[in-house]
């Protein structure tokens, strides 16, 4: 308790111009950027993942169970860091048993359980369920074990069994399209429909919040596909990363045309609250909006992936692009979600003024946990590849 | 033969998975709608008209900036003492010559708003009690994901403290500034108007304690009150009108640079 009065005493003596005396400590610190970038990752990689599935991409095809996998290891995580930043943490079941229909944050709970249930697992079930059954005759000890459990005693191995299969993935991939965007664009409206925060408060909030989350997932799982191939040292394969990349060049052009209206739309209307938020992006945020998020994040990634879509130069240079392309638009992305909820607490709703935010290193709200709901999921990934390898399985659906 | 056996073993899986994830999403849906059946609740409606409907004036032409209003909050509901939660505080306005204004409120106003600026700077300057505003249509009671945070039958907007979450998102959602994060009970704390007083005919602390009657407390349904008379011998207005929030607390004398 001292430390955080002494936190908050340091950002009194900070504060610029006038805020309402409540307003000195920020109520949603790292945990809160945590949790729309963790949810955009899952929605962008399950957006990825049915590219291939639905829209028939074939070539994306090494990516599937990849992306797949991608998207439940975060989705795993994503309401940890939600869950550690409440003040009565143990009170967080109430969201689901009394939700308030009214409040844009209580249908959360089961926009998140009707995608970790019914699509992700169900999809990632049914594409893997033939693989389990044989998987569970060869292997020995935990994995048997464990391949003998997860096919819920369903062991047929037969061909009309397997198209069964095929034909409920499928199906459970159509509803999961529009799913994702359901999850994705949900969490922009939760920020979006905040009348009283000017930044927040704008009916593009869930669309850039969609398109950001595809662009985050997307990248994700281009990276860890190079990762992951280099790690198992087998060739990558190169039609399909550069066309993951096409993919993240158009969905990137979408999402930055996106920002750039909401933010004309802001220049040009110049509503009561344009005099602040001008302050805001020119001042606190010059770092985090302009040079990492739209410079780092954006524009060098545009670029580089533009050019190749002209000209494209030998596979090692594009390799390397491509990691380092995917790299910037994660920390661009992150950067977004900062902007968007750090940013928006940083003025006044009397808009008269500025506090100041200093993210700690220790403690649940801090760098360091920050950092471990970021390893986490990649390590329940790492997990998961090593349990069911999509590089093994046997081909299910054409 | 076996094929078929298992095949129908997987429906059987499916429809009991789904008659379970289905019932509980079901029963989730509608425990809300519970308290729908119960009679009291229909009796409480019918009761309503007959309950005050509480409500605040504010005359500004009265407040000296004392911040006594502040300091009898704190001390009446136990509000952390440390200058960052309020539950009401006095807001000092100076209207520069050259048309810019400077907003104080050092520790929210407690131990009386001395004027910063020079004499010869000041084109006007006047004080702004501020408080929960207790709207009709209130943004925070909207955005509260389990209904911990309610509108009492008689108009007040409360916080359940053995309910409240503590997710912030009412802070967030409220545009006036009014609530905070109470860091000893660690639920989003607020005006009550003192509930615990009104409701035994008493004033709200900080209309007690004010020495120039700059708040004026009463029934808004009440035509003989003080305060409706108030509203009607006063041109009064809100704060953030746009927001539509239809706040039950009403200023007289109420400048555009108030925000």
């Amino acid at each position: 308790m001292e430390e955080h009065y002494k936190h908050l005493y340091e950002a009194l003596s900070q504060v610029d111009g006038y805020i309402y005396p409540n307003e000195i400590d920020l109520h949603w610190g790292l945990m809160i950027v945590l949790y729309p970038y963790i949810t955009g990752l899952v929605a962008g990689a399950f957006i990825l993942a049915s590219l291939e599935r639905v829209f028939n991409v074939k070539v994306l095809k090494p990516t599937y169970g990849l992306a797949l996998l991608t998207a439940l290891s975060f989705l795993l995580v994503a309401t940890l860091p939600l869950v550690s930043h409440l003040q009565h943490p143990l009170r967080a079941y109430e969201i689901l048993m009394t939700p308030n229909p009214t409040s844009a944050m209580a249908i959360f709970g089961f926009v998140y359980l009707w995608y970790l249930m019914v699509v992700l697992l169900l999809e990632i079930w049914f594409d893997y369920r033939l693989d389990f059954v044989l998987w569970s005759k060869k292997s020995t000890g935990f994995k048997k074990y464990f391949y003998k459990i997860i096919t819920l005693g369903i062991n047929d191995t037969d061909e009309k069994s397997a198209k069964l299969d095929d034909k409920l993935g499928y199906f459970i991939t159509l509803i999961g399209i529009p799913s994702a965007f359901l999850l994705h664009g949900y969490v922009g409206f939760i920020f979006g429909s905040i009348k009283a925060n000017p930044w927040w408060s704008t009916v593009l909030m869930p669309v850039i919040f969609l398109f950001s989350a595809m662009v985050s997932g997307i990248a994700l799982v281009m990276v860890i596909y190079m990762v992951v191939s280099w790690i198992r040292k087998v060739e990558i394969d190169m039609p399909c990363l550069d066309t993951i990349a096409k993919y993240l060049f158009y969905i990137l052009i979408i999402d930055f045309t996106l920002e750039s209206l909401d933010q004309i739309h802001r220049i040009y209307e110049a509503e009561e609250s344009f005099d602040i938020i001008k302050v805001l992006v020119s001042g606190k945020l010059n770092i985090t909006l302009l040079i990492m998020q739209v410079m780092l994040g954006t524009i060098i990634p545009l670029v580089v992936i533009g050019i190749f879509q002209v000209y494209k130069p030998a596979e090692k240079i594009r390799k390397f692009s491509y990691f380092f392309v995917g790299i910037l638009v994660l920390i661009g992305i992150f950067f977004m979600r900062w902007n968007v909820v750090i940013g928006g607490q940083l003025f006044s709703k009397s808009l008269s003024g500025f506090t100041s935010f200093k993210a700690v290193y220790s403690g649940l709200e801090g760098y360091v946990m920050a950092a471990v709901w970021l390893i986490v999921p990649l390590l329940i990934l790492t997990f998961l590849l090593w349990l069911m390898p999509p590089w093994k399985k046997v081909v299910t659906h054409e | 033969m076996g094929t078929e056996r298992k095949v129908n073993n997987r429906r059987k899986f499916f429809q009991t998975s789904a008659a379970l994830v289905g019932g509980t999403l079901l029963y989730a849906i509608i425990k809300p709608f519970e308290a729908l059946a119960q009679p009291k609740e229909e009796e409480l409606k019918t009761d309503k008209a007959n309950l005050p409907l509480w409500g605040m004036g504010v005359d500004l032409e009265k407040c000296i900036g004392c911040g006594k209003c502040a300091e009898a909050c704190k001390i009446e509901n136990k509000v952390p003492k440390e200058p960052f939660y309020f539950r009401t505080w006095v807001e000092q306005y100076t209207v520069k010559n050259d048309g810019t204004v400077k907003i104080e409120s050092p520790n929210g106003g407690i131990g009386g708003l001395k004027q910063s600026v020079p004499d010869e700077e000041i084109f006007k300057s006047f004080m702004v009690p501020k408080l929960c505003n207790h709207c009709t249509k209130a943004p925070c009671v909207q955005a509260c994901p389990v209904g911990a945070t309610f509108i009492s039958p008689d108009g007040v907007v409360l916080v359940d403290e053995t309910y409240c979450i503590g997710c912030s998102y009412c802070i967030q959602a409220c545009p006036y500034g009014a609530r905070f994060m109470n860091p000893i009970t660690k639920v989003a704390d607020k005006c009550t108007f003192c509930y615990h007083r009104i409701n035994e005919g008493l004033q709200p602390a900080c209309v007690e304690v004010c020495p120039t009657n700059a708040r004026i407390f009463g029934d808004l349904r009440d035509k003989e009150s003080d305060l409706v008379n108030f509203l009607q011998v006063n041109p009064t207005q809100v704060l953030k009108p746009h927001l539509n929030t239809h706040s039950r607390v009403f200023y007289n004398g109420l400048s555009s640079e108030v925000k």
